[in-house]
């Protein structure tokens, strides 16, 4: 069995093969490059070093979001585009659990952060044992997420390469319980990725799409006018 | 006889997820279009984002469809064409990163098609293309007179400064309260009017093959506006046909004059607004009547499709000119020469 994983969900390319619980290769790049332009060259040339051809893929794990959208939507489409053409499944996981699972092990809970600007931030917390989901992935007043996270009385444990964006508002907010993991695990890692795809469902190919956790502008103006009507 | 060549066209580089089997550049053998115009409708246009979702959404069930409609596998597959540019960033980018993964997929040849180029050989879908030809490119976002000495040839003679016919087209519409897309309802609407309001006809200076319509559209515009403040009924019928009028004599005019000048021995017309009933009479009576052979090809063909990039991409694979994993949406792409 071999696993393909993708994460393209913000600006590092996080790529990874595991074939039957070895890591054959993994790569992540932060480097604000062109997923569009550089994701299917970046997977070609893993692949071409693992020696490893596209029919022997028998999986693919792919980031789900929610980040950037475009990001999102390009991991999707190769993903997807992978998985129904050689007819194997996909599995698709939250990439805010795929940057949790750099905090697995934490005496506490896990923040994976995304900032999605005027101080608000795609956002969730998991246990650090086990990863089980404690406040839903959400598109967030990052203050707001913070007061919530305070009032359940535990050290949180921060990542993201977002978090050094909040870190003045996070210590301000949750004191001596805040942590920060290191910066080598701020970065999403596609053998985590695929370790989590591992132990979930199988999704519908064709119906697996985008987790934006957020409409789109026009979708809120539209719906700001609508309610204006309305009045 | 040489082997036939199946290629697998994609678009995505508007509003409409497309997929298509074109067999040697010249038969449809599957062609699939998933539009998305109603979810577009109550914003009065084209939302990229909102385009850029349905797209991520519909990619491989509208792949699926034109294989399974086919009877292909992807080993029966010669190469996947898709459209390279131009368009919106964001829809573009699905069709070229799915057609990428299709084709590194299935070790299969990657052509990029420029989406104009694809509107011209939608022709050869329904008739095989005679050189020198000129095309006539009329669409929500084109309206360009484009002369080929052979296949893969373009030189660009006349474009629009300002305005696209087809944009031209919704804000008039929208001025009279039309919904959006706006072309079609104008279009009916002139033709249910025996009398029309005169407008102007902007040719631009002696011998230019561009087009204007931005002055058109201000003068429907302030005609309205004056009927308004003077308390007058306006009749949208006659607006409509005014309207029309003025595009289709001039559209009809310059594509005369090249044809004769540029000595072409086929003219084509392509793009959405070639669907237009009030154009395509004018163009078919103007040719019939100079005895030039004049082809718009049917409607589905019109409107963006994949078979026709499937159908351009055909030519360009022939030719060995594919790219690679590097694709990239190209949104300004201009329309190059293969050869
Ligand atoms: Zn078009």
């Amino acid at each position: 069995m071999i696993y393909l994983g993708i994460d393209t969900s913000n600006s590092p390319l996080a790529l990874a093969l595991i074939e039957d619980g070895v890591v054959l290769i993994e790569e992540t790049a932060n480097l604000k490059i062109n997923h569009s332009l550089t994701a299917m060259p970046a997977i070609e040339e893993m692949m071409k070093k693992a020696k490893v051809l596209p029919a022997d893929l028998t999986h693919i794990a792919v980031a789900e979001g929610p980040g950037s959208y475009t990001g999102v939507r390009i991991g999707l489409t190769i993903a997807k585009t992978l998985a129904w053409s050689l007819k194997i499944p996909l599995h698709s996981v939250s990439s805010l659990k795929v940057l949790a699972a750099n905090g697995q092990g934490f005496d506490g809970l896990v923040c994976p952060i995304m900032d999605a600007r005027r101080g608000t931030a795609f956002i969730g917390l998991y246990e650090g044992t086990g990863l089980k989901s404690v406040l839903a992935d959400q598109h967030s007043d990052v203050k707001e997420f913070l007061l919530k996270a305070k009032e359940l009385g535990r050290p949180v444990l921060f990542t993201g390469i977002d978090a050094a964006l909040h870190e003045a508002l996070i210590v301000e907010v949750l004191g001596r319980a805040a942590h920060f993991s290191s910066i080598q695990n701020r970065l999403p890692r596609a053998s985590n990725l695929i370790l989590l795809a591992q132990q979930s469902e199988e999704s519908d190919v064709h119906h697996a799409v985008p987790e934006y956790r957020r409409i789109t502008e026009a979708e809120a103006n539209y719906n700001k006018a609508q309610e204006g009507q309305i009045l | 006889m040489s082997k036939d060549i199946y290629v697998l066209g994609i678009e995505t580089s508007c509003d409409e997820t497309a997929a298509s089997i074109v067999k040697n550049g010249t038969e449809i053998i599957s062609n699939i279009v998933a539009s998305q115009i109603e979810s577009h409708k109550r914003f009065g246009g084209v939302v990229p984002e909102i385009a850029s979702r349905h797209h991520v959404e519909q990619i491989t069930l509208v792949i699926e469809e034109a294989m399974q409609l086919a009877g292909m596998e992807p080993d029966q597959l010669d190469a996947v064409a898709v459209t390279e540019g131009p368009g919106l960033v964001g829809a573009l980018l699905i069709g070229v990163n799915a057609a990428k993964a299709f084709a590194f997929a299935h070790q299969l040849p990657l052509v990029g098609v420029h989406h104009i180029a694809g509107h011209i050989y939608a022709n050869r879908l329904e008739q095989e293309m005679e050189f020198p030809l000129l095309a006539l490119v009329i669409s929500g976002g084109h309206t360009e007179l484009i002369y080929m000495k052979e296949h893969g040839d373009f030189t660009v003679i006349g474009e629009t400064r300002d305005d696209a016919a087809g944009e031209a087209y919704d804000k008039v519409a929208r001025t009279l309260n039309l919904p959006y897309p706006g072309g079609p309802h104008i279009d009916r609407l002139a033709h249910t009017s025996d009398e029309a309001v005169m407008f102007p006809r902007i040719w631009l200076e002696e011998g230019s093959y561009d087009f204007s319509f931005s002055g058109l559209k201000s003068s429907v515009l302030n005609y309205m506006h004056n009927a308004a403040q003077r308390g007058e009924q306006v009749v949208p019928e006659r607006v409509a046909a005014g309207f029309q009028n003025s595009v289709v004599e001039v559209v009809t005019g310059k594509t005369m004059r090249a044809a004769e000048e540029y000595k072409a021995r086929q003219v084509i017309a392509a793009g959405g607004v070639a669907a237009n009933k009030g154009l395509r009479n004018s163009l078919d009576a103007a040719f019939k009547q100079k005895g030039i052979p004049f082809h718009i090809p049917s409607l589905p063909l019109c409107t963006d499709n994949a078979a026709m990039i499937a159908a351009a991409g055909t030519v360009m694979y022939e030719k060995g000119l594919y790219g690679n994993m590097a694709m990239n949406g190209r949104p300004g792409m201009p329309l190059t020469s293969w050869i």
